[in-house]
C-alpha cells in the first residue's frame, strides 16, 4: 500500500458507500410519477418489497396541472390522472411517504428534498430524473438514474455504479452586479459544451461559489447535467448549515460528519477554471444550453450544421442582437429556479410595472411550502398585479407534460434548463434565462440587460 | 433480459450530434405506464419533417454524445421497440448508456472514422464477446466494461444478482449506514 492520496468530497462520499466493488448503498432514493410505474411493476412481477421505504421519499410534479386541482382524481387530462392516481397506489401498497395532489408539501422533486430537509451533506441520492444532481449542492452525491436502476434501489437501496472521474470548475473572482448563478452556469456550459462534463461529477468551487445562497448553489448543480457531467456538488460550509436548520428532517445539532470537503492537495482527473467576473447575464439563443451569449451580444454566425439548424427552428437570423428578440411568453419555474429566492428576486425586477402587451407570463412556485411562503411575502400579489398568472407548485412548462405547453413558433423566455426542440411545447422556441432576466423581459417583451434598467 | 452475444445486419444511419432524449421519445409518451409499445413514437416530431428515414434495422450508428439530456428509460424501449439491438456512436451521454446495457441494447464506442465507414458500408457485425465491430472492408475493436459484458452475455438480472450480496447490505446497514434522515418519520 502506497502513502494515502489527498482524498476529493466524491472520494470520502463514495468511500463511505462502497459496500462492495462497484456497488453503492444509496441513503435517500426520490420517486416521482412518471419514471416509477414501470419499476414498481418490476418490483410486483419479481415478487419484491422496497426494502427502505424509509429512505425512500415520493412526490407527484412533472405532469399534475398547476391550476389548482385539489386532488388527483380530479385531474382532467386522462393519462395524468391515471399515473398520479397509480404512484399513490404504489405508495400505499410498498409504505413509501408520498406528497401528492393536495398535500401542503408536494412540488419538484428537487425543491422538496432540500425543504423537508432530507437532503444532506454527504449523502448519496438517486431519483430516477436528471436534474437531481441540485442535491449535489449540499455535498451529497446525487445523480439521475433510469427506470431500470430505479427498480434496482428500491429492491436492494443500492446501485450498480463504477466510479466516476472527477472534475473541478473553479470560478476565479466574484460576479458582478446583476449577473446570477444561472448566468454563471450557463456561461460555463457554453464554455465546456454539452458533453465537456461527460463522464464526470464535477466540484464546484471558489470564492463566487462561497458566496452564492442556497437557491443559487442548487441552480448550478442542477444544470450540471447540461453539460454532460454524472453530478455537480459544492462543499458544504456555514451557509448550508444555516439553510438547513430547523427543517423537518434536518438534526437539531449539526453532526460533525458534515463538515466535508476536498482535500487541499487532492487531484482532480480534469480542472477548468472559469474568470467569474467576467460573466454576464446570459440568453440561450439554440437548441442546447451550450448555445448561449451574453445579454449584451448578437445571434451568432452558424459553425456548424447542428448549429444551422438550431437557428432554423429558432427563427432567428445570425447578427440579430438579442435584446430585439420579441417574446410571446415568459415561464418562471422549474427544478433550476423555482424556490423563494428566485421568486423573490424576480419579484423585485417588477416594481410596480405591467407584463407587456401580447406577452403571457407565468410564475410556477417549486412546491406548494414555496407558493405559501411567496403569498405569506405578499409575492403572489406584487405577480398578479404585473399581470403573470400565479400558478401551483409543479414542472410546468419547463418539459410541458401538462397542460402548461407553449404552442408551435411561439417564443419563450424560460428559466428552466432545456431548450431542445419541441421541450416546451412543439415547435416552442425556448431561451433560457436567470429569474431576473425573465422578469426584465416579460415587462418589456423582448430581452433586456438588467445591469442597464434604471431601477 | 434476453442474452446478446452478436448483433448482425442491416445499419441504420442518424447522422447529428447531440440528440437528446426529448427528440428520441417526446414528453407526451411518457404518460404510458407501459414498458412495451414506444417503438412507434420513435423521433416523433422528427420523423414528420420531410426528407426523415430511419430503417427498422438491428444496428443504429449515430452522432456524438447520443442521448443526451433527460433520463428516460424510455427512450432506451423506444428504440429497442423499434428494432435497434446495438447502437454505435462516438460517445453516449452517460445516463442514457447506462439505461441501454440495463434493459439489453449494446452501445458501441467507435471513432468517427470508423461510424463513417459502417454507415457507408450500410451492413454490420457487433461481436460482444470478441468486443470488435465487422463490416464489410473493416474492423474495429471496442472497449466496454467488464462486469456491463458478462451481464450482457448472460442476459443477467442486476436485482437478482446485487441482492447475493445480502450479507454486505446487511452488514452495512447495520454497521456502516448513516442515522437519518427517515422519511417515514415526516
Amino acid at each position: 500500500m502506497g502513502a494515502a492520496h489527498p482524498k476529493t468530497l466524491l472520494d470520502k462520499i463514495w468511500e463511505a458507500h462502497e459496500i462492495a466493488p462497484g456497488l453503492l448503498y444509496i441513503d435517500l432514493h426520490l420517486v416521482h410519477e412518471v419514471t416509477s410505474p414501470q419499476a414498481f411493476e418490476e418490483l410486483r412481477l419479481g415478487g419484491r418489497r422496497v426494502r427502505r421505504p424509509d429512505r425512500t421519499l415520493a412526490t407527484a410534479d412533472h405532469n399534475v396541472p398547476t391550476d389548482g386541482t385539489p386532488l388527483a382524481k380530479r385531474i382532467r387530462d386522462e393519462l395524468s390522472r391515471e399515473q398520479v392516481e397509480m404512484l399513490e397506489r404504489n405508495c400505499r401498497e410498498f409504505g413509501i411517504p408520498l406528497y401528492s395532489l393536495g398535500s401542503e408539501h408536494q412540488g419538484i422533486v428537487h425543491v422538496i428534498g432540500p425543504e423537508r430537509g432530507v437532503t444532506q451533506p454527504g449523502m448519496t441520492i438517486v431519483c430516477g430524473d436528471s436534474h437531481t444532481a441540485t442535491h449535489g449542492a449540499f455535498g451529497a452525491l446525487a445523480f439521475g438514474v433510469g427506470t431500470s436502476e430505479v427498480a434496482h434501489v428500491l429492491a436492494t437501496q443500492c446501485l450498480v455504479q463504477t466510479k466516476p472521474r472527477s472534475m473541478r470548475i473553479r470560478y476565479e473572482g466574484e460576479l458582478g452586479f446583476g449577473v446570477t448563478a444561472k448566468d454563471l452556469i450557463l456561461a460555463t456550459i457554453g464554455k465546456m459544451g454539452v458533453a465537456g462534463a461527460a463522464g464526470h461529477v464535477v466540484e464546484y468551487a471558489g470564492r463566487a461559489i462561497d458566496a452564492l445562497s442556497m437557491e443559487g448553489r442548487m441552480t448550478i448543480c442542477n444544470m450540471t447535467i447540461e453539460g454532460g457531467g454524472r453530478a455537480g456538488m459544492i462543499a458544504p460550509d456555514e451557509t448550508t448549515f444555516a439553510w438547513l436548520d430547523g427543517r423537518a428532517a434536518a438534526p437539531s445539532v449539526i453532526p460533525e460528519e458534515w463538515s466535508l470537503r476536498s482535500e487541499p492537495d487532492a487531484r482532480f482527473d480534469r480542472e477548468l477554471v472559469i474568470d467569474a467576473h467576467a460573466v454576464s447575464p446570459m440568453v440561450t439563443w439554440g437548441t442546447t444550453p451550450a448555445m448561449v451569449v451574453p445579454v449584451t451580444a448578437s445571434v451568432p454566425q452558424p459553425k456548424s450544421s447542428q448549429e444551422e439548424r438550431a437557428l432554423t427552428y429558432m427563427d432567428l437570423e445570425p447578427g440579430t442582437p438579442v435584446q430585439e428578440i420579441a417574446l410571446d411568453r415568459v415561464f418562471i419555474g422549474s427544478c433550476t429556479n423555482s424556490r423563494i429566492g428566485d421568486l423573490r428576486a424576480a419579484a423585485r425586477m417588477l416594481d410596480g410595472r405591467r407584463v407587456a402587451d401580447g406577452v403571457y407570463a407565468m410564475v410556477v412556485p417549486g412546491s406548494q411550502s414555496v407558493k405559501a411562503q411567496a403569498e405569506r411575502e405578499g409575492l403572489d400579489e406584487i405577480f398578479k398585479r404585473a399581470g403573470f398568472d400565479w400558478r401551483s407548485a409543479g414542472c410546468s412548462m419547463c418539459l410541458g407534460m401538462n397542460p402548461d405547453v407553449a404552442s408551435p413558433g411561439e417564443r419563450v423566455a424560460s428559466t428552466s434548463n432545456r431548450n431542445f426542440e419541441g421541450r416546451q411545447g412543439r415547435g416552442a422556441r425556448s431561451h433560457l434565462v436567470s429569474p431576473e432576466m425573465a422578469a426584465a423581459a416579460a415587462i418589456a417583451g423582448h430581452f433586456v440587460d438588467i445591469r442597464q434598467r434604471d431601477t | 433480459m434476453k442474452a446478446l452475444k452478436i448483433v448482425a445486419g442491416r445499419v441504420s444511419v442518424l447522422d447529428r450530434d447531440d440528440v437528446d432524449t426529448d427528440q428520441i421519445i417526446p414528453k407526451q409518451f411518457l404518460k404510458r405506464i407501459e414498458r412495451t409499445g414506444f417503438g412507434q413514437f420513435l423521433f416523433f416530431d422528427w420523423a414528420r419533417e420531410p426528407g426523415w428515414e430511419l430503417a427498422q434495422n438491428p444496428i443504429l450508428v449515430a452522432g456524438r454524445n447520443f442521448g443526451c439530456g433527460s433520463s428516460r428509460e424510455h427512450a432506451a424501449w423506444a428504440l429497442q421497440d423499434y428494432g435497434f439491438e446495438a447502437i454505435i456512436a462516438p460517445s453516449f451521454a452517460d445516463i442514457f448508456r447506462s439505461n441501454c446495457t440495463k434493459i439489453g441494447i449494446l452501445p458501441v464506442v467507435l471513432d468517427e472514422a470508423q461510424c463513417r465507414a459502417v454507415a457507408q458500408a450500410g451492413e454490420a457485425e457487433v461481436d460482444l464477446d470478441g468486443q470488435v465491430v465487422r463490416w464489410p472492408g473493416g474492423a474495429a475493436r471496442f472497449e466496454i466494461d467488464p462486469d456491463v459484458k458478462h451481464r450482457l452475455i448472460h442476459g443477467l438480472d442486476d436485482i437478482a444478482l446485487t441482492l447475493s450480496h445480502e450479507d454486505a447490505i446487511a452488514a452495512y446497514e447495520r454497521d456502516r449506514e448513516r442515522r437519518g434522515p427517515v422519511t417515514t418519520a415526516l
